[in-house]
């Protein structure tokens, strides 16, 4: 009965899943389109005479980008976790006096535009000399992510009971020893989500890139794109085949995790 | 049992203004009175050291960068004496520069367009996507999660993607039209269709952020509502300006104003898609303070920078807002 009631909504969802992902479908189909049908008119709907050539062009030129970006990311990880998971304990379950305005001011930090943060990171780099270093990029690429990232682990770990912890206290254990060895592996979720946030935005990351990063072969995947356009205009089934590889682990990790998904885009927004 | 009756003290201990407790736990606390300045005391040093990472890091790298920028502004920097110090201090010169600029209002104008329009547009389709997904039916889940994939994709992939389709001779937005016998319309290169084109691009980057977070404040009306409101003869237009509407207006409320402070500071899609151009038809404020600091071979940081602080100031008065009304929310 439901399926006879339901499967025109099936089927209107699947028409608005088809529009909605058609700029998708469509990079992932120039791809694959060969340098002399990418100026015909009407164009090829499917890749009737496919090539890999973009591919092949990614391979030979865009690998050490991906790897800068993978470090990029990875190491933004790390020192988002570093500084956010104690912060959001303390935030949570110790709560010292003027823990509300640092609740606040991490509120005011989420809104201050990227490109403001460019600019000041700019000129320290400059003056300090490590403009185009991958490192110069994980701390600024961090700022999109810690004030995020304190505020989920505390809205989280307020939901531990205080029993648990005080069950700790009794048995003799310190704080450090019970936020490492109960707080942190209870926290799981929370972790996954500020990890999968943290990745994502430095990942795609393009502001930061643009200005503290200047060239060379260092520079991450974003910009490898940006001066693909700007360097070969013709290529285009190697810059949209270069935007599919930039574009998997947003996709991976939409597939694989896709309840903590949810969860980051709503922390904050709404009130569970 | 002992373990019993301390545990109440100790929660007390840590919060005095906690006010009910049983007997066992008040003899307890006061067993524990003359121990508990110094706890307390340290108790707090421990606080602050779980926060001192975080406190450092705002300082380094949030405070000072935004200090640094605000002496930018304040001064009259060249590219010599950026990096060797040593420029004249000028108070708000670079303010009253880039306020008389001719740039000022037409940057203004398509901040103020760019973000409206977006918002209008994200936040309709968002909601009635929402309102659509949240009948369930065979694969709403997945199909909801698919229409994720535009906002999690980086900019530059979405911004270059959009760009190709919207190229005016190859483009395949164009050859739809073609087919519907429009004729081809110079997306990103006419003054007049650029801010349009960056809009539709940012539309549909911001949809998903609307359904899920929309989607989500749809989950918590109760279902007996809206069985009410049918009982009651009320047809599905009537259910939803009636019963979802007002009972989302604090939902839509955060998700509008997030949508804004997110969308006055877009920079990636509109420099990528057309520098702001053609003619500066599609600057905004924030591509405007990039083209000043970084866009051209002679840069102006010191304009640059008063231009991205105007920028700060108009998204810190509405995120003062969103705090206030956030707080209200929680309040409740």
């Amino acid at each position: 009965m439901t399926g006879r009631a339901t499967w025109w909504k099936t089927a209107i969802g699947l028409v608005l899943t088809a529009l909605m992902l058609f700029p998708v479908y469509w990079m992932i189909n120039v791809s694959f389109t060969r340098d002399r049908d990418m100026r015909k008119s009407p164009p090829d709907w499917f890749p009737v005479h496919g090539t890999v050539a973009g591919y092949r062009a990614v391979v030979d030129q865009q690998l050490p980008h991906l790897g800068t970006s993978l470090f990029i990311g990875a190491g933004t990880v790390v020192l988002t976790l570093l500084v956010s998971a104690p912060a959001g304990y303390s935030m949570a379950k110790l709560r010292p006096r003027g823990a509300g305005v640092l609740g606040f001011v991490l509120l005011i930090a989420q809104m201050v535009p990227g490109i403001i943060m460019a600019m000041g990171f700019y000129s320290i780099y400059l003056s300090l000399g490590v403009l185009d270093n991958p490192v110069g990029l994980v701390v600024a690429d961090s700022t999109i992510a810690v004030p995020f990232g304190v505020l989920v682990f505390a809205a989280f770990m307020t939901g531990i009971p205080d029993e648990l912890l005080q069950a700790a206290t009794i048995d003799g254990a310190g704080r450090l020893r019970i936020f490492w060895s109960i707080v942190l592996p209870v926290s799981r979720n929370a972790i996954v989500t500020v990890s999968l946030f943290s990745f994502l935005w430095a990942w795609s990351d393009f502001v930061f890139a643009s200005t503290l990063d200047g060239g060379g072969d260092r520079r991450p995947i974003t910009l490898g794109i940006y001066h693909y356009i700007g360097n070969n205009d013709q290529q285009w089934n190697a810059i949209m085949a270069t935007a599919v590889v930039a574009s998997i682990p947003a996709t991976a990790l939409l597939i694989i995790a896709q309840r903590y998904v949810a969860a980051g885009v709503t922390a904050g927004a709404v009130k569970d | 049992m002992s373990d019993l009756i301390r545990a109440p003290g100790e929660a007390r201990r840590r919060r005095p203004a906690d006010g009910h407790g049983d007997a066992a736990g008040t003899a307890a606390a006061r067993a524990h009175a003359r121990a508990r300045p110094a706890r307390a005391r340290s108790g707090r040093w421990t606080a602050w050291a779980f926060l001192a990472p975080v406190l450092a890091y705002l300082v380094l790298f949030y405070a000072y960068p935004l200090y640094r920028n605000l002496d930018l502004s304040l001064r009259n920097y060249t590219v010599r004496s950026f990096v060797r110090g040593g420029a004249p201090f000028t108070g708000a010169k670079n303010y009253t520069t880039v306020v008389h600029d001719p740039i000022f209002v037409p940057a203004l104008v398509h901040t103020m367009v760019f973000t409206l329009v977006s918002l209008a547009f994200q936040f309709t389709i968002g909601m009635g996507l929402a309102v659509f997904f949240s009948r369930h039916f065979r694969l709403s889940a997945t199909l909801r999660a698919l229409f994720l994939v535009p906002w999690l994709l980086p900019l530059i992939v979405s911004a270059s993607t959009w760009s190709w389709m919207l190229n005016s001779d190859s483009g395949v937005v164009n050859a739809m039209l073609h087919r519907l016998g429009i004729g081809p319309v110079n997306w990103l290169t006419s003054p007049q269709w650029s801010l349009t084109s960056v809009i539709i691009a940012n539309i549909w980057i911001g949809v998903p952020f609307n359904l899920v977070v929309l989607y989500s404040g749809l989950q918590t009306i109760p279902v007996s509502l809206y069985e009410a409101a049918a009982l009651d003869g009320a047809n599905g237009w009537q259910r939803f300006w009636r019963v979802t509407f007002p009972l989302l207006r604090p939902v839509s409320a955060i998700t509008l104003l997030l949508g804004l402070i997110y969308t006055l500071k877009v920079f990636d899609i509109i420099w990528i898609m057309t520098r702001g151009g053609p003619a500066g038809s599609s600057t905004t404020f924030a591509t405007w303070s990039y083209r000043l600091g970084f866009g051209t071979l002679l840069p102006s940081f010191g304009p640059g920078a008063a231009v991205g602080n105007l920028l700060i100031v108009i998204a810190l008065v509405f995120g003062l807002l969103y705090v206030r009304l956030q707080r209200r929310r929680q309040s409740i």
